[in-house]
């Protein structure tokens, strides 16, 4: 089964039995060589290692093959399986053309040519020619009988026209050229210009191999080991034994084994990335949320965009939020529609039927208010650093780069008297950690933070600053309320999971990478994630 | 214009890109389209979503110029008209229904020329698509005076009452008719579910029974503007009356510039149903005072004061140190109604300095940082499942109702679903509450790879949950999928042995897990079981129905896991992190009633003192932040008399109705109404502050509670274990609560007891245990703290 013939020694002879099989076979993705070294029956490799031997100078393999008496081919195999055990013979291809009998020619070389056979058919009382032309040579041999004057046809003889002898005896010439021909003998170019024009010649092109001996010529052969076996260890034998070479241009068997998920295997690096920053992973498991987290709780007026039916998926069962802590919601309540806490506040009817709709949550920051909220509850104030990284939900227009719902990844920091120099110093240190370090900020806005920044990095691909993520120091209007203490800043970021992760794998279509169109080859052959190289 | 200069000087803008429309046209829509399109350069600007100071081309100009000290920012003046005659726009009773606000103005001797014009309407329209929403919360109409004579009516009509001609029509349509008319109008039609399905529709008319405007959808063609029109009439209906001020502001402050008297507006009077007046443009500034520390550690920079005002100058926040310390007078000019509060000046300020100036810096927050408990576990978990050979799919948590009932023989009334009510697609009908058929999905995704396909998942699902604040929850999920020419339960079922011995839970019927013969239609019948760990039931494994099998679009035979991974968590205090929010608050918040660390404004004054020394002794610890006051304010006692005097920190020409939201709280700790602090009113401070502390603390207290895990040791492998346990269970104290139990090798066969307690922390100590437990000598021979956790 491990044979790896791709030569055809006889073009435009008829096919060998092993070309057929030779496409196939060495698309076996072994890397071993041939485990069977030799396939040729060792007879004929013996012969063939003893001819070398005696000739001075090297023996062509067509030689071989005639003295021996095998085909052609049996010796080619020899020549093959040598050659596969090392320098034992060398062979070099050569190519010459000569002149072969075809099929009817062989034929014709045997029996006579038609004309010929037409000529001893014919008896001395003569034939008639309907019973001649029955004959599987009648046609052709009668035409060129009649034109070598061997034979006439009495027309008007009755019963129909019959045919006689004109001659004694005949040289049948056709037949002897042949037969030249067969045994190797030269012939006119004038004749087998003729018998090529009637098909019993034809001149074919023969490969062979011009054999000589190789540096490590021997006429006995010892048998090379595929693989190295416990036996041999055991006894020691593995010191006297010839190992086949190995094929290390193959490509290995893969493992059988199971594979992370790409989007994951970045989303693990960022939490290692947070962990070794001394952040607090927060408890993101509620995909439902109430619009007053989501929202409200964030000084998101009522009114705002973010709020339409286009952007955020409402829910219809559950619909409604029950429970919410009461002073807080009238503290939020206020602020939105009054002011406070120094601020102008919105003026607007701030309603609570609109904050008690449910909704799948379109941020994270939904949750980092539940948790500042519980942190303004502690009795004491403790500085916090919090990540999250964790699906959010946006009812938008579908491409290839936007999904109806992402990764997002948020931080935040909490404690009292931290700075935008500060924000933008804990931004450095983070995207340093991505391998991204040069970084520039753009004003934005965002009805919760004052300030915002768009945080860009300069692409060297691109050649330009490509935006990486968002931040802000949170608004008093978001923090008062919530209890904590007037000096305390905090201040966050936020950037989505799968951006950075098609742009680390090289995805263009999100769908490949999210959801169940993945692309599973692609994910047997994922890289492991190092973001800073 | 050099690109870079203008990156540079940032008014909390950034230049996009620079481009020509011949450019634009042939990125989007090639070469050959782009032929003769024009060359000129366009500067693409991303402004802000809340600057609509900047959203034309006027006030860019005017707020580069100001930033780059070219010009001064003008003073915007409302002005009464020369004649007398004020303009007035009566709302009748009936708009209630339907749209009840108005606000009126004028431009007197208005010049347009054509790119004024165009910028005039341009701006109307991205008002109308930004603050207004899409019309629905405030339409602006404008009308050539000089074609209508006032007052004008702002009434509301059944919609067969109304005919006009609109704008740029040729005969006069009702309003029936014109709904009709604009269903088709590619720009109209988003507008007019707006007043559609309203009993009356609003409308303006002059004295004449002319029609100015059918708000929000059209104008009518009587008035319309043009280049030739000298005197504008701007009304602005609306839902929300602060933004319809605000719209109104902009426009005549943005256009004001090129009337015969620049930035001036000439009022117009808004006659209310109830009699009422105003007078608008209100045209309202308004002075902040803040300071320059503020700013600066805010921001993170150390500028002088003065530097620190001109920067705010140049942002058309016209500023000047006040002389009083480091004081900063601020105005907000109605350019700017995004400035609500110190922190958008604090922002401006930044801005103007550079954010890219500001030295980076490192906070010193000390933290230790904690993993969430099911993340963590989840983490692990993915990493030998991996290792065990199945490959991580990551699917959506929404999906069609279909997909997690009818495709898996479920009903979708016994999935506890939650469902969406605005999908746009079937694909966003519900979030899911399995995870099979997203690693189906998956599957048959990828029915071209080699075969077998062995997928997992550990994702959340969503259930409907009562006891949440938002009635339902998320539910950590570990589901597995084997798929091939053969059903391959046996791999399944290993699967689920080695993720138990992942999970140190052993094959046990009590004190371990094992899988019992269940009926589920999802799956063949007699080749499903149910999982149960510790007596309870946890998921289910088997080999998919044929039918299911099918309806995914799938051919061969599969079997499948799920199971909730949350019973694993362990009972560590960490596990008890959520996001659930306490209902009550326990604490009540000082500094929430009082908007300020001091008592006036950002910085230490008078005001502060003369409190403190209202106060005679230090506040009791459970009032938190007045107790920090107290102190930072101590701190202050050697330079007291160098604090500033007090002061009214905000002065607001346009005050919004006083908020009287003090008066109706139990106590009021520092009600600076009066500005001078009489001894009787600190002594009367103190009387309630003693009440309030009174009736705190008879409230329930914070009880301080502990997770206590023990290893308790028998005293030989002779000892029964039930026994021993029997034993520590008797211990009854108060405030002690006795949890789960497990059994544990030690070694040589023998088995320790862990035992789970809460205890409160007043009441039950672990020495207290300890010898409790010790004291059964016959059993126990010793007693250790396994773990021990604050709750």
């Amino acid at each position: 089964m491990c044979l790896r013939l791709r030569l055809l020694t006889l073009e435009g002879s008829v096919s060998s039995p092993f070309t057929r099989f030779s496409g196939s076979l060495t698309s076996f993705p072994f890397s071993v060589k041939p485990r069977i070294p030799i396939m040729a029956d060792a007879g004929s490799v013996e012969a063939l290692l003893q001819l070398v031997e005696k000739a001075d100078g090297g023996v062509d393999s067509l030689d071989v093959a005639s003295s021996i008496g095998v085909d052609h081919q049996v010796i080619v195999g020899a020549v093959k399986s040598l050659q596969s055990l090392g320098d034992v013979i060398s062979a070099e291809q050569r190519s010459s053309k000569h002149w072969e009998l075809t099929e009817e020619g062989t034929e014709l070389a045997e029996q006579g040519s038609h004309e010929a056979r037409v000529f001893s058919s014919v008896p001395p009382e003569g034939l008639p020619q309907s019973e001649l032309m029955k004959l599987s040579f009648g046609k052709i041999g009668f035409s060129k009988a009649m034109s070598n004057k061997w034979i006439r046809v009495d027309k008007s003889h009755e019963g129909g026209p019959r045919i006689f002898r004109s001659v004694e005896s005949i040289q049948d010439q056709v037949r002897e050229k042949l037969l030249l021909v067969q045994r190797g003998a030269p012939l006119e170019e004038k004749d087998k210009n003729e018998l090529k024009k009637r098909k019993l010649l034809a001149e074919v092109t023969v490969k062979s191999y011009w054999i000589t001996r190789g540096s490590s010529f021997s006429t006995t052969l010892t048998k090379q080991e595929t693989e190295l076996t416990a036996e041999m260890i055991a006894t020691g034998s593995w010191k006297d034994r010839k190992f086949k070479p190995y094929n290390f241009e193959a490509m290995g068997v893969a493992p059988d084994c199971g594979h992370l998920h790409p989007l994951m295997k970045v989303r693990t690096q960022f939490r290692q990335i947070f962990l070794e920053m001394g952040f607090s992973e927060m408890p993101t498991n509620n995909f439902i949320e109430s619009s007053f987290w989501n929202f409200d709780s964030l000084f998101q007026p009522q009114q705002h965009p973010a709020r339409d039916q286009h952007d955020t998926f409402f829910l219809s069962d559950p619909a409604l939020a029950h429970d919410f802590p009461q002073d807080y919601l009238e503290r939020v309540k206020r602020v939105h529609s009054e002011g406070g806490y120094g601020s102008q506040g919105y003026k607007y009817d701030w309603k609570i039927e609109e904050a008690q709709k449910n909704i799948l949550r379109t941020h994270t920051t939904a949750v980092s208010a539940r948790m500042l909220y519980k942190l303004a509850q502690q009795e004491k104030f403790t500085p916090v650093k919090y990540f999250s990284i964790d699906r959010v939900f946006r009812n938008e227009t579908l491409d290839a780069t936007h999904l109806a719902e992402f990764h997002q990844i948020e931080g935040v920091v909490a404690d009292y008297g931290l700075t935008l120099g500060d924000l933008m110093g804990v931004l450095h240190q983070f995207f340093t950690k991505l391998g991204i370090t040069k970084l520039r900020f753009k004003p934005a806005y965002n009805p919760y933070t004052e300030p915002s920044m768009e945080v860009f990095s300069y692409h060297e691909g691109l050649k330009k600053w490509v935006e990486v993520g968002n931040s802000g120091v949170f608004r008093p209007e978001m923090l008062l309320p919530m209890g904590l203490p007037e000096d305390v800043s905090v201040i966050a970021w936020g950037l989505s999971l799968e951006r950075p992760t098609m742009i680390k794998y090289g995805i263009n279509n999100i769908r490949e990478l999210v959801g169940h169109k993945v692309n599973l080859q692609m994910v047997y052959d994922g890289p492991i994630c190092r973001l800073d190289s | 214009m050099e690109r870079g200069a203008l990156c540079q000087l940032t008014v909390g803008l950034e230049l996009d890109e620079i481009t020509s429309e011949k450019e634009i046209i042939s990125r989007e829509q090639g070469d050959s389209k782009a032929s003769g399109a024009s060359d000129v350069i366009l500067y693409k600007i991303d402004v802000p979503a809340n600057r609509y100071d900047l959203l034309c081309l006027e006030g860019l100009v005017r707020g580069l110029q100001v930033f780059k000290n070219k010009l001064e920012a003008p003073r915007y003046t409302r002005v009464s008209p020369i004649d007398g005659e004020v303009q007035r726009l009566i709302i009748t009773k009936e708009t209630i229904a339907v749209r009840p606000h108005a606000v009126a103005a004028v431009l007197r001797n208005i010049t347009f020329t054509k790119e004024r014009y165009d910028s005039f309407i341009e701006l109307q329209e991205k008002l109308h698509q930004n603050i207004c929403r899409k019309r629905s919360l405030v339409a602006i109409g404008t009308h050539d005076l000089d074609t209508i004579s006032g007052p004008f009516t702002y009434t509301a009509k059944p919609p067969g009452d109304i005919s006009f001609k609109p704008l740029n029509q040729t005969k006069e349509y009702t309003a029936t008719q014109l709904m009709s008319l604009y269903k088709t109008d590619s720009h109209l039609r988003h507008y007019l579910h707006i007043i559609e399905d309203k009993p009356v529709y609003p409308i303006i008319y002059d004295s004449n029974g002319v029609v100015l405007s059918m708000p929000p959808i059209i104008n009518g063609d009587h008035s319309k503007i043009s280049l030739t029109t000298k005197n504008v009439f701007i009304e602005c209906t609306a839902m929300d009356v602060t933004k319809a001020k605000i719209v109104l502001d902009v426009m005549v402050t943005m256009f004001s510039q090129y009337c015969s008297r620049p930035f001036t507006v000439e009022e117009a009077e808004v006659v209310y149903p109830d009699g009422k007046t105003c007078i608008y443009p209100e045209l309202a500034y308004r002075k902040e005072k803040l300071s320059g520390e503020f700013i600066n550690r805010k921001v993170g920079i150390s500028e002088p004061t003065e530097k620190i005002a001109q920067l705010l100058t140049r942002m058309c926040l016209l500023s000047q140190p006040t002389g009083a310390g480091d004081e900063i007078e601020v105005e907000i000019p109605p350019t700017r109604p995004d400035v609500i509060h110190a922190c958008d000046i604090m922002e401006d300020a930044a801005v103007a300095y550079g954010f890219n100036n500001i030295t980076r810096t490192t906070p010193r927050t000390y933290t230790v940082a904690n993993q969430f408990p099911i993340n963590k576990l989840t983490e692990l978990l993915r990493q030998d499942l991996a290792a065990a050979g199945f490959t991580e799919a990551l699917n959506f948590a929404l999906c069609s109702q279909e997909d997690i009932a009818d495709k898996l023989s479920k009903k979708i009334s016994d999935t506890r679903a939650v469902h969406i009510s605005n999908p746009k697609t079937a694909e966003f009908q519900v979030a899911r509450t399995t995870l099979l058929p997203g690693l189906l999905k998956t599957v048959a995704a990828n029915r071209k790879m080699p075969l077998p396909l062995k997928l997992f998942e550990i994702s959340d699902v969503v259930l409907k949950d009562e006891s949440k604040d938002v009635g339902a929850r998320n539910s950590r999920r570990f589901c597995a999928v084997y798929y091939n020419k053969s059903p391959g339960f046996e791999v399944i079922h290993g699967l689920l042995d080695r993720t138990m011995q992942l999970l140190e839970v052993k094959p046990a019927r009590e004190q371990g897990y094992h899988i019992q013969a269940a009926d589920d239609s999802t799956f063949f019948p007699g080749r499903c079981a149910e999982i149960f760990v510790y007596g309870k039931s946890v998921g289910r494994l088997g080999v998919l129905h044929p039918d299911v099998i099918g309806r995914f679009e799938l051919s061969m035979p599969c079997s499948a896991l799920e199971m909730d991974i949350e019973p694993f968590l362990g009972h560590t205090a960490e596990a008890l992190l959520t996001h659930d929010v306490p209902m009550r608050e326990t604490i009540k918040h000082i500094s929430s009633r009082q908007d300020k660390s001091y008592v006036e404004g950002f910085v230490a004054s008078q005001a502060d003192a003369a409190v403190f020394d209202a106060i005679r002794s230090t506040p009791p610890q459970t009032l938190q932040h007045l107790l920090r006051w107290y102190n930072h304010i101590k701190s202050f006692q050697m330079d007291r008399a160098r604090l500033p005097a007090t002061k009214t920190q905000f002065v607001l020409l346009n005050a919004c109705p006083s908020s009287d939201h003090a008066s109706d709280e139990d106590i009021d700790l520092f009600g600076s109404e009066d500005e001078a602090e009489s001894a009787e009113t600190a002594r009367i401070k103190e009387q309630r502050l003693a009440e309030y502390a009174a009736k705190k603390s008879k409230k329930p207290a914070l009880i301080a509670k502990s997770s206590i895990l023990l290893d308790v040791k028998p005293w030989d492998d002779e000892t029964d274990m039930s026994k021993l346990e029997e034993c520590v269970r008797s211990v009854r104290m108060d405030g002690l609560l006795w949890g789960q139990s497990k059994l544990l090798p030690v070694g040589y066969g023998i088995k320790k007891l862990q035992i789970a307690c809460v205890v409160e922390d007043d009441k039950v100590g672990t020495d207290m245990l300890e010898e409790a437990i010790t004291a059964f000598e016959e059993h126990v021979q010793s007693v250790d703290v396994a773990a021990f956790n604050k709750i």
